[in-house]
């Protein structure tokens, strides 16, 4: 049978400056569903039937994380129409799973492209795909490569994954990347709040909100494996805690002429208000991680947001009790 | 001592849970082919004898990846997304969870 040579698209291992632009806008949040490469089978360098065939999303960045690791090597990529979604999130909605790749492999006639039956997949693609049945149902035997595009180049020597290349991490880099596109997502209503908050002369509630904005979506990510206790929110409590301590000071300083027991509740006062706030954007991390499962996130649900209502009614409920009694001059 | 056998050869045949999530192995139908050390994320299975074997069971996040590559069936878990927001929005609107890039989705636009 004759090759469709014009089905294959030829493509390079060299990102310019155009891929250095997507990344960053992606990174940014720019045109999030938008990064898109189009799905098919694409040749890098001169290959021959016998050369191996990667597979990847089409998502710009998973397909240039590969593209990137491949050198001079020849080889083709198959690229599955996953709407522009990484392999990982991908594959746990089913788009890049077992009948997109079944259907990739025969859209492209890939049978007579290459005369082996080894397809060499990324393996967080493997929620979604169902090596068995596509062996079964294509001929084809899925290879699960290493997880980071990164470790491409020593697979290939080797042909085997560490358990090192096997395991997800969340270093500090992985989880800087998500900080851009979270304080993109609240900048304008935060902005908004805050400008509202300071012409009505409540500079400190719109201070403790920047505080909490920050130490959830800034901080908690690039402390995450430093901060005690298991759970997220347990986590993010904790981080509050110390988020609190510039407003403690000042109630401190502030309540030096009150009753012990008024000047002990003003000082604790910011802590129950900041902490159960910044435990929940803690907890809404939980889906950025590759660490958290649904029943360990159902039970954090239901675990601590009630402990973050009752704390931060009973903080803000204090808070105007206090203002009202001092109105008044009863304390 | 025949009854300490007995329960040992019983132990051997029943499903291995933990109370931390929803997977289940059982290692009476296992294989020991290894494709479940291929695709788990999180360094959940060993190689035992003859066997597959559990090591980090309190790891697992219920990717369903092992259950679907697994030709033997001797694997079970409950998979899906362990994402707050999704699951706290989906609570809220009263409608299914939804996860990455869905039609309605929580996060992702």
């Amino acid at each position: 049978m004759r090759i469709k040579m014009s089905m294959i698209v030829q493509t390079t291992s060299k990102l310019g400056e155009e891929d250095r632009r997507a990344w960053l806008k992606a990174r940014l949040g720019i045109d999030r569903m938008g990064h898109r490469v189009e799905p098919g089978l694409y040749s890098l360098g001169k290959p021959l039937s016998d050369s191996p065939v990667f597979v990847t999303a089409n998502y710009k960045l998973s397909f240039n994380a590969l593209r990137s690791q491949l050198g001079d090597m020849d080889c083709y990529i198959l690229v599955l129409n996953t709407e522009g979604i990484n392999v990982w999130c991908a594959a746990g909605k089913g788009t890049f799973g077992t009948e997109e790749l079944v259907r990739g492999i025969e859209s492209t006639s890939l049978k007579d492209i290459v005369n082996h039956r080894t397809l060499i997949l990324p393996q967080l693609g493997a929620p979604g795909v169902a090596a068995p049945e596509v062996r079964k149902r294509t001929g084809f035997k899925v290879e699960w490569g290493p997880i980071r595009a990164c470790d491409i180049p020593e697979y290939m020597r080797t042909r085997k994954a560490t358990d090192e290349m096997r395991r997800v991490r969340f270093d500090l880099n992985d989880r800087m990347e998500v900080i851009p596109v979270e304080i993109k997502n609240i900048f304008a209503p935060l902005t908004v709040a805050l400008v509202a908050l300071f012409l009505l002369g409540m500079q400190g509630t719109g201070f403790m909100i920047l505080t909490i904005v920050l130490a959830g979506v800034v901080v908690f990510p690039i402390l995450l494996p430093f901060l005690p206790t298991h759970d997220l929110a347990s986590k993010g409590f904790v981080l509050g805690v110390f988020a609190s301590i510039p407003f403690m000071g000042r109630a401190y300083f502030a309540s030096v002429n009150e009753a012990p027991w008024v000047a002990l509740v003003s000082i604790i006062l910011p802590a129950l208000m900041i902490s159960p706030w910044v435990a929940f954007l803690a907890l809404n991390f939980t889906g950025s991680t590759t660490f958290t499962s649904r029943t360990g996130v159902r039970r954090e649900i239901f675990r601590y947001i009630p402990v973050m209502a009752v704390t931060f009614i009973l903080g803000i409920g204090l808070d105007v009790g206090f203002a009202v009694a001092k109105w008044y001059g009863v304390i | 001592m025949m009854v300490s056998q007995a329960s040992c050869q019983a132990q051997a045949y029943e499903a291995v849970e933990s109370s931390a999530n929803t997977l289940r192995f059982s290692p009476s139908l296992c294989i020991n082919c290894g494709a479940c050390l291929d695709v788990c994320p999180h360094g959940v299975f060993a190689l035992g004898n003859g066997r597959v074997q559990i090591v980090r069971h309190e790891a697992c996040m219920e990717c369903g990846a092992c259950e679907l590559n697994c030709p033997a069936g001797a694997i079970t878990v409950n998979s899906g997304v362990g994402c707050a927001s999704a699951m706290i929005y989906a609570a809220l609107m009263g409608r299914k969870e939804v996860s990455c890039g869905g039609d309605e989705p929580a996060c992702c636009e």
